[in-house]
């Protein structure tokens, strides 16, 4: 008989072992999945999880997925650090490519130095943009910011396909639903040769580096934790709620915002209607799975960047939908938010016995909390 | 605009306001028992695809939707155990059911992806579906636009006037003194969300069974998560969600009456407007929090276990 047990103080070793936990039952699932669908599992996972990173190209290619990812996911962990339910990191993502691309195309056949600058910068502003409208939302009007987020992501993909079809389409592009290629003064550049590892990782670094900061040694970063915790604590405590929020979503919005620009500035090095297989919606699970915080999310990001990569090439090698990408996805969140009880409630394995069996059957197959 | 115009647009309204009629429904029923379900747009895309690939092969509406509800049922289910008895984040483990409900769908639906079936008829009422302007929209519908009254006026009288609806209220208010009264708080939570996955289930199929007969990667769109904005616009009223929805499926329509007036918008910025109704409806409301807070249950979405 398994019962669960309230722990008095959360575990620390849970809230660590958990995330691992977690990663563990989604490839045994994977493993079980992979069988039911007629594959061998192990050939299958290796295929999933080892060929795509088996050379230092796959390896390089792993990170080009992972920066948008990244710079959307620590956003995103200040965010839910202040328990601000910012959903909204896809569409800050998309408008940030869209702005940045407005300005790229205008240096098409430029080869000033301000090209690639002036793009990045558009594109964060474009993410700023569209999470300062997410912040005035919820602060002044005093909306929900899930459900404003999510109606903005829809929003956002829908101006992006406008601008795709329309205003920013290529005039000399067989009416194909894309802008003109960039020129190669604002294309991001390349780290190493023969690769597509570009300047975003860097950018990257610096994010991960200046969250690490914020959230550990910055007053204001206390602050936004006493808020997420306790509001009620962060208003005795005279901190200014207002300017907490916006603060963490406009960051947010700046880095996804450069995660947008970063990809068509970068691997794309143009607008396409996809310029995001739902990276913004990804960052979600990498925030929790890596405890939002900058390291963990680091290592998260790149088992999702893995996942993405693995999804293309079951496609190629195995012939499964990509969408098993997905469903890696959805059960690596999941698992973790299963496993998260560990955290606060102790397992405990009661030997089935004779005298009490009569009252305890019925309570104790239900793994009931008993405070 | 002529008459003709304006019958098609009510009967398009009522149409397009259904799926979010229904899952709205869904989520009031879930919410007004204290749980908050994120989760209705992942339901609605597996009921899409199961309703879908289950009328494919058989090639009965009773077939498709009843495995597209019960779908809805199981995948609740998931839901339900992290956050009623797991206590997870009901936020969070709903983030979590749609993600892998979005992801099960296009997977399952991979080799479905533009194939069509045959659409579910309208069960046309002769005589009265005759009446000018308004007889097409009421009485000219299929089974389904018929069901969703018939629940509306269900889930009202339950809540109005009967002890389950009462049950139910009572524990999304203070499921601590409805457990001491001796209410089965988790018993009535898991089967208020197993009901919103069922209509959840069926609301998807009605997408991919009715209103556009084929299956498409993630073709609601956006319905499972306006339908949660409609909950607020309602301010968790059945008789409010009818109009809500149908104001939606309104605003969907706008290229039909766009067209009807003689105007020419880009097809992209008219797919915006229901999103921005959507906000545009959450900024009227929240205006008034103390007023929004006198409707909303008590305890939705904060974790409860018995003992507290």
């Amino acid at each position: 008989m398994i019962r669960l047990e309230a722990r008095v103080q959360h575990s620390t070793v849970w809230g660590y072992s958990s995330p691992l936990l977690a990663v563990l039952l989604t490839l045994l699932t994977g493993y079980i999945l992979f069988a039911a669908l007629g594959q061998s599992p192990s050939e299958a996972l290796y295929t999933f999880f080892i060929a795509p990173i088996a050379d230092w190209y796959g390896i390089s290619e792993l990170l080009v997925k992972t920066i948008p990812i990244l710079l959307c996911a620590y956003g995103l962990a200040l965010c839910f650090r202040a328990s601000v339910w910012n959903i909204g990191a896809e569409g800050q993502l998309l408008m940030g490519g869209v702005a940045a691309s407005a300005v790229a195309t205008l240096f098409v056949h430029s080869d000033s130095i301000w090209a690639m600058p002036l793009t990045l910068l558009a594109g964060i502003a474009g993410g700023i943009g569209w999470a300062a409208l997410a912040a005035f939302m919820k602060l002044r009007l005093n909306t929900n910011e899930i459900l404003v987020t999510i109606m903005m992501n829809y929003i956002a993909l829908n101006i992006l396909l406008w601008a795709v079809h329309g205003p920013l389409k290529d005039p000399d592009g067989f009416n194909f639903p894309e802008s003109a290629l960039f020129g190669d003064s604002t294309l991001l550049p390349v780290l190493f040769a023969d690769t597509r590892l570009h300047l975003g990782l860097v950018f990257c670094a610096i994010a991960m580096a200046l969250s690490w900061l914020f959230i550990s040694k910055s007053f204001l970063g206390f602050q936004t934790q006493v808020l997420g915790q306790d509001p009620s604590a962060a208003k005795m405590a005279g901190f200014n709620q207002t300017k907490l929020v916006t603060l963490v979503l406009l960051v947010c919005g700046a880095l996804a915002g450069l995660a947008g620009a970063g990809e068509v500035a970068g691997p794309i090095g143009q607008l396409v209607p996809q310029i995001s297989p739902g990276y913004g919606y990804a960052a979600i699970i990498v925030a929790f799975l890596g405890r939002l915080h900058p390291v963990g999310i680091t290592l998260a990001g790149l088992l999702m960047g893995l996942i993405y990569m693995g999804g293309e090439m079951a496609q190629i090698e195995l012939g499964l939908p990509n969408a098993i990408t997905g469903i890696f996805q959805g059960l690596m969140l999941f698992f973790l938010l299963s496993c998260d009880v560990l955290i606060r409630y102790r397992v405990r394995f009661k030997r089935f016995d004779k005298s009490n069996s009569a009252d305890n059957t019925s309570s104790s197959l239900a793994p009931q909390a008993q405070e | 605009m002529d008459i003709e115009l304006i019958t098609n647009i009510l009967y398009a309204t009522i149409r397009t306001g259904t799926p979010l009629l229904l899952v709205a429904l869904g989520e009031i029923i879930c919410e007004k028992s204290g749980v908050l379900n994120l989760g209705q747009e992942g339901m609605m895309l597996l009921g899409a695809v199961a309703g879908f690939i289950a009328m494919y092969h058989s090639d009965s509406f009773l077939i498709g939707f009843g495995a597209a509800a019960l779908t809805g049922v199981l995948i609740s289910l998931a839901f339900a155990f992290i956050a009623l008895h797991l206590n997870a984040s009901q936020v969070a483990a709903g983030l979590a059911l749609t993600i892998l409900a979005t992801g099960l769908s296009a997977f399952i639906g991979a080799d479905y992806e533009g194939k069509t079936v045959t659409a579910l008829p309208a069960l046309t009422i002769d005589g009265l579906a005759a009446i000018p302007v308004i007889g097409k929209a009421l009485f000219a519908q299929d089974a389904i636009v018929y069901l969703s009254w018939v629940l509306v006026i269900l889930a009202y009288l339950f809540f109005k006037h009967h002890r389950a609806g009462l049950a139910v209220r009572a524990v999304g208010e203070n499921p601590s003194v409805a457990s001491n009264l001796g209410l089965p708080v988790m018993s009535i939570r898991y089967l208020a969300v197993m009901f919103g996955g069922a209509l959840a289930g069926i609301a998807g199929a009605y997408l991919s069974l009715a209103y556009t007969p084929l299956w498409t990667e993630n073709m609601t769109a956006g319905r499972g998560w306006i339908a949660l904005a409609l909950v607020v616009f309602a301010s968790w009223r059945v008789e409010r969600v009818m109009l809500g929805a149908y104001l939606f499926g309104f605003a969907s329509i706008m290229h039909l009456v766009a067209q009807g007036l003689g105007l020419s918008v880009d097809g992209n910025l008219l797919a915006m407007m229901p999103y921005l109704a959507t906000l545009a409806v959450l900024f009227i409301l929240s205006r008034d929090p103390q007023k929004q807070r006198l409707f909303e249950p008590m305890s939705l979405a904060k974790p409860w276990h018995k003992g507290h």
